[in-house]
């Protein structure tokens, strides 16, 4: 199997003001004063790691502990400070809920607006649009502007969306499953095959029960640091334990 | 599995960002198409009047200057209605484009921190809006022309390369102040402070010469004045910028551009630890 995600000794560590400087007038008058003080702060720690082609891979660990910052860097939103990321495939994250559509604008011009955003081209969600709405189930209210959907639907369409062509690579931020029970089969379902069929998977949740049921291998994360990294029962356990 | 595009990337193996971002920018164009068009169609459908405000805006605000100031400069200003209105769409697409990018940026800065996305498309995206609505403004324009028997130039070939010069400077401007604006909220009304205090600095709704003599000298550190002036110039007198003052003004829109450029893609990659 092929690697498909590398990341070598990676930190990611910022400069925070101690107090937060939320005004322009402020920090030109604490500039003048010398009185910013800043503390660094390392969100990842010198991490290594290595995710094979098809692996599902779950990262768990407490609040705070850098899962979020790691997806952050694999989908390239966040630099490394240091170290190094490699991608062999296309990462696709599944966005939470509205984020990228515009509520004045129509299902279908948002089913456009969002398919940009996740890096589609126009002529290729031409073809696919039919599929998209009909299994976000909302033929009737696609042409209603976004503002009068409940956020239920706004979820489903953002799914369906981003899960319409097999992702290469698949990021997973606690929204496993959206909607009503439903949909929320349909949409397991989909990850399901997903998983079954090749598609790099990494998962953050704190649901241990589907870390379970669908992750290959499971990585603990502890201030910043991959604490242990390897068989999915075995570092559940551990997790538990501490 | 059988991939005949193999994607690769390296985070250690970056462009410089200057490039990068340029890069990603063109690999992006349908989205950018989007934001414009998007922003456009939202606008009109949220005012009754849709298209006809852009037009009907600068017409109102142009009849009640012309009410006010029509009698003062009559000696001065030849045909004031157009010397007015050239000033103000010049004017308008500068603060505009300007703050619409701000906006824009803060509210792109919740997306840009979920997904990857080049970031410079949202002052891009403002600045090809600003170049629509220019557009739209050029009908009253005419119209007003036509009104006030004001000659039609054969200069107008020159607007095109006034609106590069416009365009350049407003996307440098928009880029350095969006910046801003999403690490310090406040600069949003600061910067309507600033833009009001710039409008007056200008001549846009007086002329030149009433400015005292000692004032002539610093109104050459005013770029947006420079370029109200290549734009007004072959629509107005009919008259092309010297090659002096062309090159001055290609010179500093560039440069304006070029710094605005390198600042934000020096602090591009911070917005995302910005809450």
């Amino acid at each position: 199997m092929s690697t498909m995600i590398s990341l070598e000794n990676v930190t990611v560590s910022y400069q925070h003001a101690v107090e937060h400087v939320a005004s322009f007038k402020e920090y030109i008058i604490r500039k003048l004063k010398n009185k910013m003080k800043y503390e660094y702060f390392h969100a990842l720690n010198n991490v290594s790691l290595d995710v094979s082609e098809g692996e599902v891979l779950g990262l768990i660990g407490r609040n705070g502990a850098g899962k979020s910052t790691l997806l952050k860097v694999i989908a390239k939103v966040l630099k490394p400070t240091q170290g190094k990321l490699r991608l062999h495939g296309r990462v696709f994250p599944l966005l939470e809920l509205g984020a990228g559509f515009d509520p004045e604008l129509t299902g279908r011009e948002n089913v456009y607006l969002n398919s940009a955003i996740l890096g589609f081209k126009k002529a290729d969600i031409n073809k696919r649009f039919d599929r998209i709405v009909e299994f976000a189930g909302l033929e009737e209210f696609i042409d209603a502007p976004v503002r009068n959907y409940s956020t239920g639907m706004v979820s489903r369409l953002g799914f369906s969306i981003a899960t319409d062509v097999q992702p290469e690579i698949l990021i997973i931020d606690e929204v496993l499953s959206v909607g009503d029970s439903e949909f929320q089969k349909k949409s397991e379902s989909r990850i399901q095959t997903f998983c079954h069929s090749g598609t790099t998977i990494l998962l953050v949740s704190h649901d241990l029960d589907s870390v379970k049921k669908i992750c290959h291998r499971v990585a603990l994360l502890e201030h910043g640091q991959i604490k242990a990294v390897g068989n999915t029962d075995v570092i559940l356990d551990q997790y538990k334990s501490t | 599995m059988t991939k005949r595009h193999r994607y690769y990337y390296d985070s250690s193996r970056r462009l410089n960002p200057l490039f990068a971002e340029l890069r990603e920018l063109v690999r992006y164009r349908e989205l950018l198409q989007l934001l414009i068009v998007n922003s456009i169609k939202t606008r009109y459908k949220r005012s009754a009047l849709g298209v006809f405000w852009t037009m009907l805006n600068p017409l109102l605000y142009m009849t009640v200057m012309v009410i006010v100031f029509n009698h003062l400069f009559r000696f001065q200003v030849a045909n004031y209605p157009v010397y007015l209105l050239t000033g103000l769409i010049a004017w308008n697409f500068f603060s505009q484009t300007t703050s619409q990018a701000m906006n824009n940026l803060i509210w792109g800065s919740t997306l840009i921190k979920k997904i990857y996305l080049p970031r410079s498309i949202f002052a891009v995206a403002a600045t090809g809006n600003g170049i629509i609505n220019l557009l739209l403004a050029c009908i009253p324009l005419s119209v007003i022309m036509i009104f006030t028997h004001q000659p039609i130039y054969m200069t107008w070939w020159f607007v095109p390369v006034s609106l590069l010069i416009l365009s350049a400077i407003s996307l440098g401007v928009a880029l350095i102040v969006s910046m801003i604006a999403v690490f310090f909220t406040d600069i949003l009304d600061l910067y309507q402070i600033l833009l009001q205090a710039l409008f007056y600095l200008t001549p846009i709704m007086y002329p030149e010469e009433i400015l005292p003599a000692w004032a002539h000298k610093y109104l050459i550190l005013n770029p947006v004045y420079d370029v109200v002036k290549v734009f007004r110039g072959p629509i107005y007198s009919g008259q092309l910028p010297s090659f002096q003052a062309l090159c001055y003004a290609f010179f500093a829109a560039f440069f304006i551009l070029l710094f605005g450029w390198w600042f934000f893609t020096r602090k591009a990659d911070q917005i995302v630890y910005r809450i």
